[in-house]
């Protein structure tokens, strides 16, 4: 455990609208920490269309989702937010005396007058396949992610899925592995073609055997996985000795912690007022994809929107005894030193 | 068009497709469980469906991006579909689909 960090506000998602509340909240001197599970900032913009063009930034008539999250960045870049990566909101509680306590999953803790909930649908987290009975087999034999290969060592190993990273693990795993079978539902895979060629290779060498099936039912005691029902394109079933299971289908979103931080939810999505977008509970805001309220449109640029207006609340919480100056960029000096440009 | 849509229950719901709007903002619409996270771009595989073999046949064939997005999806099956690369249209009056497993 870490000393916690003070700080003015607390944001959760580092994805566009989080980025845009630390340029809007620098403007009005606030200091920004920033938690994000992915491992780089952009949310879905980076996770899930890095490369599909967007067509309804105002001032951008096209801009991929990787580049609005790198103009971002550099937008907000004269803040200095901090940035937490890789790591998940899992707790919220209020102190004594009117702050809040964020802390995450990998034990920083955050302490701030302000919480801003920017987390869009929630964490993102990996698909689960569904198979019966695979949650009591989870982290003891079946494991979405490889933090250390050497608990693989030795191991009958079933890797399922076709992209990067069921490719890269079948290609790294396999020569400490005692057997390893890789399953996908077709023979074509979205992954880079010189880890598919090595694929070939291996199979060829008998090093890895390769199904086009699909997982069906996963047999063993107490979480220790022994046997794997999978079924062929064919629809027949057989099985297989595996006792480590690694399924590879990337990853979807789920609410996860946020759930349990005693707000007010409505469907998910924290219903907020169209004023300061402060949820229900005083000193937390939602904007951007996670709130609702009535006409609400979740589109990037509402999101924009709801952080200029967050912000200017979010100052009269951290800053009760200051007054609020209201300016615009193109005008006052103060606020281009701030940026760097004066 | 109707399409005859049967959820994660087995239950059906008969659907007023529109012409021109992609099956999976009809199921959407409809209030049935489809995530559809990346809102129709087909970057996400969270709109996925079975289309029943009659009508499988009769859509236009994948694109290679849905090809590659399925391969993210779960449980595919041969007549797996991303419903929000399936686009409404009288040809497909009578469509049946089934929302996959999550």
């Amino acid at each position: 455990m870490t000393t916690p960090i003070e700080t003015d506000v607390a944001i959760i998602g580092a994805g566009p609208i989080g980025l845009f509340a630390v340029f809007e909240l620098g403007l009005l001197d606030l200091k920004t920490h920033l938690v994000d599970i992915l491992d780089r900032p952009g949310g879905q913009c980076t996770e899930l269309y890095p490369e599909k063009p967007i067509y309804d930034i105002p001032g951008l008539p096209v801009v991929t989702g990787q580049e609005l999250t790198d103009r971002l960045l550099e937008q907000s870049k004269p803040f200095s937010p901090t940035f937490h990566l890789s790591q998940m909101a899992s707790g919220l509680s209020r102190l004594d005396d009117g702050r809040w306590k964020l802390t995450t999953d990998a034990g920083t803790e955050i302490i701030a007058p302000v919480v801003v909930v920017a987390a869009g649908g929630g964490s993102f987290v990996p698909k689960r396949p569904p198979v019966p009975g695979i949650e009591g087999f989870e982290n003891i034999s079946v494991f979405y992610a490889v933090r250390k290969m050497e608990q693989f060592r030795d191991r009958d190993i079933l890797i399922a899925g076709g992209g990067d990273s069921a490719l890269d693990w079948t290609l790294n795993l396999a020569p400490i592995a005692k057997s390893l079978t890789l399953v996908h539902h077709r023979d074509g895979f979205r992954a880079a073609q010189h880890s598919v060629n090595q694929m070939r290779e291996l199979v060829e060498q008998g090093k890895v055997k390769f199904h086009i099936a699909s997982v069906k039912g996963l047999h063993g005691d107490n979480g220790q996985l022994q046997r794997v029902t999978l079924a062929g394109a064919d629809k027949k079933e057989f099985q297989i000795e595996a006792n480590a299971f690694l399924p590879f289908f990337g990853l979807t979103i789920k609410l996860g912690p946020i759930a349990e931080f005693g707000l007010n939810l409505h469907e998910n999505l924290i219903p907020v007022d169209t004023e300061k977008f402060e949820s229900t509970t005083k000193g937390i805001f939602a904007i951007g994809d996670i709130n609702t309220y009535a006409g609400k449109l979740k589109l990037i640029l509402s999101g924009f929107h709801e952080a200029a207006l967050m912000a200017q609340a979010a100052f009269h919480i951290c800053r009760p005894n200051e007054k609020l100056r209201f300016q615009y960029t193109t005008s006052s000096s103060n606020l281009q030193k701030k940026l760097g440009v004066a | 068009m109707k399409i005859i849509a049967t959820d994660r229950d087995g239950k059906e719901h008969i659907l007023e497709g529109r012409d021109g709007w992609t099956v999976m903002e009809i199921l959407r619409d409809a209030g049935l469980p489809i995530t559809a996270e990346c809102g129709g771009a087909c970057a996400c595989a969270t709109c996925h469906v079975y289309v029943d073999e009659e009508w499988a046949a009769k859509l236009p064939d994948k694109s290679d991006t849905e090809t590659d997005m399925l391969d993210m999806a779960l449980a595919v099956e041969a007549n797996s579909r991303l419903s929000c690369q399936i686009i409404c249209s009288d040809a497909l009056d009578g469509i049946r689909v089934t929302v996959a497993p999550e």
